[in-house]
C-alpha cells in the first residue's frame, strides 16, 4: 500500500509542477492546490498505513494496543491543511485581481517589475 | 527568568489583537502599534540580557518535556536576532506613521505588521522543525497581505510571484519535514541533532537538500532569488524596508540552524555546495543590481548579493566564519533597512524612485545625502563603518581556509557594491535634475521619517567605531553554535 501511495504522491508532485510551469494563471492555482495535497499525502504516508486500534492508551496501560498508526503526522497534516487553505484562499483572490488587471490569464504578460 | 522567552511572541500577538479590536480609528491604532513595537524592542533587549547572564534559555510549553512538547529556545544567535528585529520593527513602525496612507491603515496595516513581527520572532525562538514551519507561515501570511494591501497593479503582480515561489518553498519544507519524521520519528531540533548529526546516509542527505532548497528560496539564494527583486519595490516603503531587513534573514537563520545542528554528518557534500551557491548568489545579485535604474530594485538585488556573504560564512564552517556571518547579518539588517527608508524619503521628496528622473537632491536636501552615504558606504565595506568589519572578518576567515576563489569573489563583489552605491549617489543626488522630471513641490522630509533614519545611521557608525563589542559577541555566538552539545543539553536535559 505504501508503495502504491508513493507512486501516487510522485505523480501528484509531477502534475503540480507541470501545471505551475504552464503560462496560465488558472493552471498555476490548480498546481499550487495539487502540490499542497501531495505534500499532505506524503506526511500521511510517513505515519505508516497501519490498520488497527485507536492510538489511545487504555486505562492502566503504558502504551496503546498494537497495531496502531502514529497519530502525530495526522495532527501535522491538519495544521498544514489549515495553513494551505488560508494561503490558497488568499491566492485565489489575488489571482482574480491579477487577472482583472491583466485582462488575460497569460502569466507571461506580468510586468517585469517595471513601474 | 525564563519568561523573557515568551514576551517577544506574546507582545506582537496582543498588539495585533488590540489593533484589530480598536476599530477603524487611526489615532488609537497608531498609539497601540507604537506601544507594541516599543515593548517588543524592550523585550528583545531583555531577552538578550537574560541569555547573556544565564546562557541558553529553554521553555517547554505546557511543561511537556522535550522532545514531546513544544520547545522554545534562545541562544545568543536567536536572542540577538530577536533584539535586532525588535529594533528594526520599532524604527520602521515610526517611519510607517509618515509613510503608510490612511486607506492601508484602515484595512489593517498595523495588525498585519505586528503579526509579521510575531512570525519573525517565533521563527527565531522555536526549537522544533514543524513549529518553525508554522512560524514562517504566520510571517508569510502577513507578508502576502502587506505586499498586496493597497491593490496597485504592480503590487498585485509582484505578489503573484512572491506568493507562488514562497508557497513552493513551504511545500518543499513540509516535504522535508515529512521525510525527516518518517525516518526518525521526531521533529524537535535538538533531538534530531542527536539522531542525525553523524549520519551520512541517503535519507538525511535528501532531507538536507530539500531544506536547502526551501530555505534557499526564502533567503534569496542563487538560483531561486528572482521573486525578491520582482516584488520588494512594489509595496509602501515601510513594508519593503521591514521585508528587506528581516524576511530573508529568517531563511539564513534557518539555514544556519539546520546546517550547524542537524546536517553536519556530510560536510564534504553540504558545505562546499553552500560555498558555491553563496559565490554564485553574490555574483548574480551584484550584476543584477548594475543593470537596474530604480533605487529599490537596485537595493533588492543587493540584498541577494549580501545574502551570499552570510551563507558563505556558513559554508566555511569554522567558528571565525560563522561569527563573521552573525556579524554580517546584524550589520546588514540595520544598513539595508536604513537604505530602504532613505529610498522612501527620496520618494516622498520627489515622488519617484527612478534614477533617470531624479537629480539635484544634494542641492535641495544635503543632509539626506550624508545620511544616505553612511549606510551606502557601509554596505560597500568602506572603513570605518560596520560593513568593513563584517567583510574583514569573513575574508580573514576565508583566507585562513585558503578559499581563494570565494575570497576573491567576495572582494570583487564588495567593489561592485560600492559602484552601485555611487551610481545611486551620482544619479539621484549629484547630477542636475533632468528636464523631464515629474513636477514636485519642494517640501521638507517629515521628522517621523528622519528619526528612524538618523537612529540607524548612528548605530551603523557606532558599530564602526566600537567593532570589537559586536565582534566579541558574534564570536561568542558562533562558539555556542559550533558546540551543538550545549544546545542539545539545554533542550533535552533541562535543569529544573
Amino acid at each position: 500500500m505504501e508503495t502504491l501511495l508513493a507512486f501516487v504522491i510522485g505523480g501528484l508532485y509531477a502534475t503540480s509542477f507541470y501545471l505551475m510551469l504552464r503560462r496560465s494563471i488558472v493552471k498555476l492555482v490548480l498546481g499550487l492546490m495539487i502540490f499542497s495535497q501531495a505534500v499532505n499525502l506524503l506526511i500521511f504516508t510517513t505515519a505508516r498505513l497501519t490498520r488497527g486500534n485507536t492510538p489511545i492508551i487504555p486505562e492502566g496501560a503504558a502504551a496503546p494496543l498494537e497495531p496502531f498508526a502514529d497519530p502525530l503526522p495526522q495532527a501535522l497534516i491538519l495544521t498544514a491543511i489549515v495553513i494551505a487553505f488560508g494561503v490558497l484562499a488568499f491566492s485565489l483572490a489575488l489571482m482574480r485581481r491579477a487577472h482583472a488587471g491583466l485582462g488575460t490569464d497569460d502569466l507571461d504578460k506580468l510586468q517585469e517589475g517595471e513601474q | 527568568m525564563k519568561s523573557a522567552l515568551i514576551f517577544p511572541i506574546l507582545i506582537p500577538v496582543l498588539t495585533a489583537a488590540a489593533c484589530l479590536l480598536s476599530g477603524p480609528n487611526r489615532t488609537v491604532q497608531r498609539a497601540i502599534s507604537m506601544t507594541g513595537a516599543a515593548l517588543l524592542f524592550l523585550a528583545g533587549i531583555w531577552l538578550l540580557r537574560e541569555v547573556h547572564t544565564a546562557g541558553i534559555i529553554v521553555v517547554q510549553l505546557g511543561n511537556w518535556p522535550a522532545p514531546f512538547g513544544i520547545t522554545l529556545v534562545a541562544d545568543y544567535l536567536a536572542a540577538v536576532m530577536v533584539a535586532v528585529s525588535g529594533f528594526v520593527g520599532f524604527a520602521v513602525a515610526i517611519f510607517a506613521l509618515a509613510d503608510v496612507d490612511a486607506g492601508r491603515e484602515r484595512f489593517g496595516f498595523h495588525p498585519l505588521y505586528h503579526v509579521l513581527l510575531m512570525g519573525v520572532c517565533g521563527a527565531f525562538l522555536t526549537g522544533d522543525l514543524f513549529n518553525l514551519f508554522v512560524w514562517i507561515e504566520v510571517m508569510l501570511m502577513a507578508s502576502f497581505v502587506l505586499l498586496a494591501l493597497g491593490g496597485e497593479r504592480a503590487q498585485i503582480e509582484g505578489a503573484v510571484k512572491y506568493l507562488t515561489l514562497n508557497f513552493i518553498a513551504s511545500g518543499l519544507f513540509l516535504t522535508a519535514i515529512g521525510i525527516i519524521y518518517g525516518a526518525t520519528g521526531t521533529l524537535n531540533i535538538a533531538d534530531l541533532a542527536v539522531r542525525l548529526r553523524d549520519e551520512s546516509t541517503a535519507v538525511p542527505l535528501a532531507a538536507a537538500m530539500l531544506l536547502l532548497g526551501a530555505f534557499g528560496i526564502k533567503a534569496g539564494l542563487f538560483p531561486l532569488f528572482f521573486w525578491l527583486p520582482a516584488s520588494y519595490h512594489t509595496p509602501p516603503v515601510a513594508v519593503s524596508a521591514v521585508f528587506a531587513g528581516l524576511l530573508t534573514k529568517v531563511g539564513v537563520y534557518a539555514l544556519i540552524r539546520v546546517f550547524t545542528l542537524i546536517f553536519t554528518g556530510m560536510p564534504e557534500i553540504t558545505h562546499p555546495l553552500l560555498i558555491w551557491l553563496s559565490v554564485l548568489t553574490m555574483i548574480t545579485g551584484v550584476l543584477g543590481a548594475a543593470a537596474q535604474y530604480e533605487i529599490r530594485r537596485v537595493l533588492s538585488f543587493h540584498i541577494i548579493s549580501q545574502i551570499g556573504y552570510m551563507t558563505l560564512g556558513l559554508g566555511f564552517f569554522t567558528v571565525a566564519a560563522i561569527g563573521a556571518s552573525v556579524f554580517y547579518i546584524i550589520h546588514h539588517i540595520i544598513v539595508k533597512t536604513n537604505l530602504f527608508l532613505i529610498a522612501g524619503a527620496i520618494r516622498y521628496a520627489r515622488g519617484t524612485n527612478e534614477l533617470k528622473q531624479l537629480g539635484g537632491l544634494y542641492r535641495d536636501y544635503p543632509w539626506l545625502g550624508v545620511l544616505f552615504l553612511i549606510p551606502a558606504l557601509s554596505l560597500g565595506g568602506v572603513p570605518p563603518l560596520s560593513g568593513f568589519f563584517a567583510k574583514l572578518a569573513l575574508i580573514t576567515a576565508g583566507l585562513s581556509l585558503a578559499q581563494w576563489v570565494a575570497v576573491t569573489v567576495a572582494l570583487a563583489v564588495g567593489l561592485l557594491t560600492l559602484f552601485s552605491m555611487t551610481k545611486i549617489w551620482a544619479e539621484a543626488f549629484w547630477k542636475a535634475e533632468p528636464a523631464d522630471a515629474p513636477p514636485h513641490p519642494k517640501k521638507a522630509v517629515p521628522v517621523l521619517m528622519l528619526i528612524p533614519i538618523c537612529t540607524m545611521a548612528t548605530v551603523t557608525v557606532l558599530i564602526g567605531i566600537f567593532p570589537s563589542v559586536l565582534l566579541d559577541f558574534s564570536n561568542a555566538a558562533a562558539a555556542q553554535i559550533m558546540n551543538p552539545q550545549l544546545y542539545i543539553d539545554a533542550v533535552l536535559r533541562p535543569t529544573p
